[in-house]
């Protein structure tokens, strides 16, 4: 076997201030109520530009993010789900409901003392498990829950009416929060949140787009610790002017042929969220020469995609980058919604086959050579339509490979079974192991 | 006449072919009990729900994924199977991300003539879900007239909601029965009559309700009636389990669940505006939980019904994997108990244990009349 090129790696220089910002995120959000700030929780696709018109010392929570970090640590994970479970609930609902849930039954705050409780709740429906969870959250904590159902179709039939129906909520939406907090709403803050938010998005959807590169400037495994930002808070200029930072960085390493794995030599994606406590099976892909450039997951959950001038996929103009002014707080929340409908992560909620076309677009443009899909026990919303699409991506030709896990419920991911899998897979890629890469992972 | 309802359980699909070839006419499946079925009656359609067969199938393996309710794959594996073969379309009103699945497998598997999805709010409490809904369904309205290329007048609409009200009416008649302290039709029959009138030409249905309504004062049923029981869940027309718990010393006497009551608890109320009517009527309907957001409005309806029929005790029947009720039932159970309906909770599948049922059941018979001696 010839020796596959190696390409040149480099650490991320903004990888400390990517950790940094989420260290301080929840920091700030714990201690809200101490500076006299105020504290909402609810989902990483709440409409989170909509609570930052209340004042600048308004803090979220996002519970998936939240739950995600408990599930690296499994004994804590554990004990979540424990708490959950002996309140009678389901242990197949959303592994991050379960955790997120069994902190709050437990008062037990990961990042250190009491559960925080939120001054309200604000969530979207869209997943038969996001409302349930605020629901649920806002009945135990005593505190308000705005709930904006956005079940209107996928973004190619958005119609004027179902619009409508989204804005109209989010105005009744803060109506409720200032009655809530009892604060006078500060339209120009929405209007700059909404801005940091499409700035935020595209931004993601950009440095996605560098991906396209090979070698791949960043790898998936990577990438989840990137992406997490904008499920914390989007709207936040903090997260907009570290997502330019990481642009250039990114765009730097591409015009350098900087690789994430050094060995690249067969590219795939994957799909949902992985099984956080086993990122290792990432690592143990590189030892074939295989980088997951991403996913629709990654690239889609809070990227905001456009269709290109040359007809790629690409990121999706902001208002600023298209001439908008947004003057009033309607024209913020109409395109706050437009902004978010038009998420892809959202359209395989209605029709799994316009899943099955980005999952080729992302193919054929980021020139891979196959799929892995997690059938995700953990997250029913986004592993709706996933054996469809499977069918879809191998009648198209893309080998494909599945397997079963649980994001945050260590109990239902079988680590051995899935590395046989990914091994099965290699082989029918053409790909053995690297003795160099095996090596290199070795003496690391 | 009651028998009538049983046998169209069981031959519905032979009992659609015909309808069709004596009619006609168009028979479309409906996904869900949401879809406005008022304006298929008022093009002349059979609007007839996906029901599954509650038999085991190894077909839906590669479509679903195994973790989604046992409901929406036994649903997909009747269409694979070819059972539903005569349909001209199929409608989904949107409700849970399991049954949607459903739909988007049978489209792209299973092609018919016509498929639309309604992109019906989920947050039926919200007050600007009211025009929006409306708007829906007058796109649903358009949709159908481009397919059959015949407009559907007012006259129509008023046919169409006039058909489907007397049916709610006579079925509400019938369940009014069932509060007597004998009632005169068991919870299998009940069931029945209810299911039934998702896939039967409604006129049809009423007709043979009306027919029961006369026999009912007079039918005595040859069995005590035992404890009076309600059945509260996700879908479930397993009629070989509410025979079972009715053999063990119970009647159902009241249900909440979208295959009995909940499908036909309201009427469309005219006002002027028809559309807005039929749209309405489905916002305000005792909602799936799916729906009930941002209060849980479901729980006190569910109260009510167990209070107005008198029931000792309920069976909260919980679909495995079913999301919107595993959310809703632990709250509750603790609510039904808080206000004196003792609870037994079974996890339902496609086919399903009768015996670890029955003794279960049966132990919480016994624990309701030993409650009755202090």
């Amino acid at each position: 076997m010839a020796t596959p090129t190696k390409y040149p790696t480099e650490a991320l220089k903004c990888w400390p201030k990517a950790k940094e910002i989420r260290q301080q995120y929840y920091k700030d959000y714990a201690s809200a109520h101490d500076r006299g700030g105020i504290r909402w929780s609810g989902g990483a696709w709440a409409f989170d530009a909509v609570p930052m018109g209340l004042g600048d010392d308004v803090h979220v929570m996002t519970g998936e993010p939240y739950a995600a970090s408990i599930a690296f640590d499994r004994k804590f994970a554990q004990e979540c789900q424990d708490a959950t479970d002996a309140r009678g609930w389901a242990r197949d609902l959303c592994s991050y409901m379960r955790i997120y849930w069994g902190s709050m039954y437990l008062n037990r705050f990961f990042f250190g003392g009491e559960f925080p409780k939120p001054d309200f709740y604000y969530q979207t429906q869209i997943c038969c498990s996001h409302a349930k969870w605020d629901q649920e959250a806002s009945l135990h904590e005593k505190v308000p829950f705005y709930c904006i159902d956005v079940c209107v179709g996928p973004y190619e039939t958005l119609t004027e009416e179902r619009l409508n129906y989204v804005v109209k909520q989010l105005h009744d939406s803060i109506e409720g929060m200032e009655k809530t907090t009892g604060r006078k709403y500060d339209d120009e803050k929405l209007i700059a949140a909404v801005h940091n938010e499409c700035r935020s998005t595209s931004l993601w959807a950009e440095i996605c787009t560098l991906n396209k590169a090979i070698p791949a400037p960043l790898d998936e495994k990577t990438m989840f610790s990137l992406y997490v930002l904008n499920t914390l808070q989007r709207s936040s200029k903090q997260i907009g002017d570290f997502y330019e930072e990481l642009r250039d960085e990114v765009k730097d390493r591409v015009a350098r042929g900087i690789a994430a794995v050094p060995y690249e030599r067969c590219r795939i994606i994957t799909d949902t969220q992985p099984p956080w406590g086993f990122l290792k099976i990432y690592r143990y892909m590189e030892q074939f020469g295989v980088v997951s450039v991403g996913s629709l997951y990654t690239f889609g959950l809070e990227g905001i995609f456009g269709e290109q001038e040359d007809g790629s996929w690409g990121p999706r103009k902001t208002p600023q980058q298209l001439g908008i002014k947004i003057k009033t707080r309607d024209e913020a929340l109409r395109i706050t919604a437009d902004w978010n409908l038009s998420r892809p992560q959202w359209q395989h909620f209605y029709d799994p086959a316009i899943k099955t076309r980005m999952m080729l677009r992302i193919y054929n443009e980021w020139k891979l050579n196959g799929v892995i899909l997690h059938l995700n026990r953990g997250c029913e919303g986004l592993t709706v339509g996933s054996s469809e699409n499977r069918l879809g991506l191998i009648k198209a030709g893309v080998p494909v490979m599945t397997y079963e896990g649980n994001m945050a419920d260590e109990k239902e991911f079988d680590e051995r079974r899935t590395t046989s899998r990914i091994e099965s897979f290699m082989e029918t890629l053409g790909l053995e192991q690297i003795p160099g890469a095996v090596a290199a992972q070795a003496a690391s | 006449m009651i028998e009538k309802f049983k046998e169209w359980y069981i031959n519905r699909h032979t009992y659609a072919k015909q309808w069709k070839e004596q009619t006609g006419g168009k028979v479309i499946g409906t996904f869900c009990t949401y879809v406005p079925e008022e304006i298929l009656v008022a093009a002349k359609m059979l609007p007839a729900r996906i029901l599954g067969s509650h038999e085991p199938q190894d077909v839906t393996e590669p479509h679903i994924f195994g973790m989604f309710c046992p409901f929406c794959r036994d649903a997909l594996a009747q269409g694979l199977k070819g059972r539903f073969n005569y349909l001209d379309g199929v409608v989904l009103a949107h409700s849970c991300i399991h049954f949607r699945q459903t739909f988007n497998s049978w489209r792209i598997h299973l092609p018919v003539e016509f498929s639309y999805y309604i992109p019906m709010p989920n947050t039926v409490q919200t007050p600007h879900a009211r025009s929006y809904h409306r708007v829906e369904v007058e796109n649903f309205k358009k949709a159908i007239e481009e397919y059959t290329g015949r407009p559907i007048t007012e006259q129509d609409l008023d046919r169409g909601i006039e058909i489907l009200n007397r049916n709610r009416r006579l079925l509400r008649k019938v369940y009014e029965c069932r509060k007597l302290d004998n009632p005169p039709l068991t919870g299998e029959e009940a069931m029945y009559m209810a299911v039934t009138s998702q896939f039967i030409d409604k006129e049809e249905h009423s007709n043979v309700l009306e027919a029961v309504l006369k026999e009912l004062p007079e039918r005595k049923l040859p069995r005590d009636s035992g404890i009076r029981l309600m059945a509260v869940g996700s879908e479930n027309d397993d009629a070989e389990f509410f025979k079972m718990v009715e053999s063990v010393g119970s009647t159902v006497v009241i249900d909440e669940q979208c295959a009995g009551s909940r499908y036909f608890w309201n009427e469309s109320v005219p006002n002027g505006d028809r559309l807005a009517a039929i749209a309405n009527r489905y916002l305000d309907r005792p909602p799936c939980p799916v729906k009930d957001y941002p209060a849980h409005s479901r729980f006190q309806h569910v109260l009510n019904l167990a209070k107005d029929y008198r029931a000792q005790g309920a069976i909260i029947m919980q679909e495995k994997f079913c999301d919107p009720h595993e959310g809703d039932n632990p709250r509750l159970k603790k609510f039904l108990e808080e206000n004196g309906i003792p609870t037994l909770s079974l996890e339902f599948d496609s086919t399903n244990p009768l015996g670890p049922f029955r003794i279960r059941v049966e132990a919480f018979l016994e624990t309701i009349r030993g409650e009755e001696l202090f």
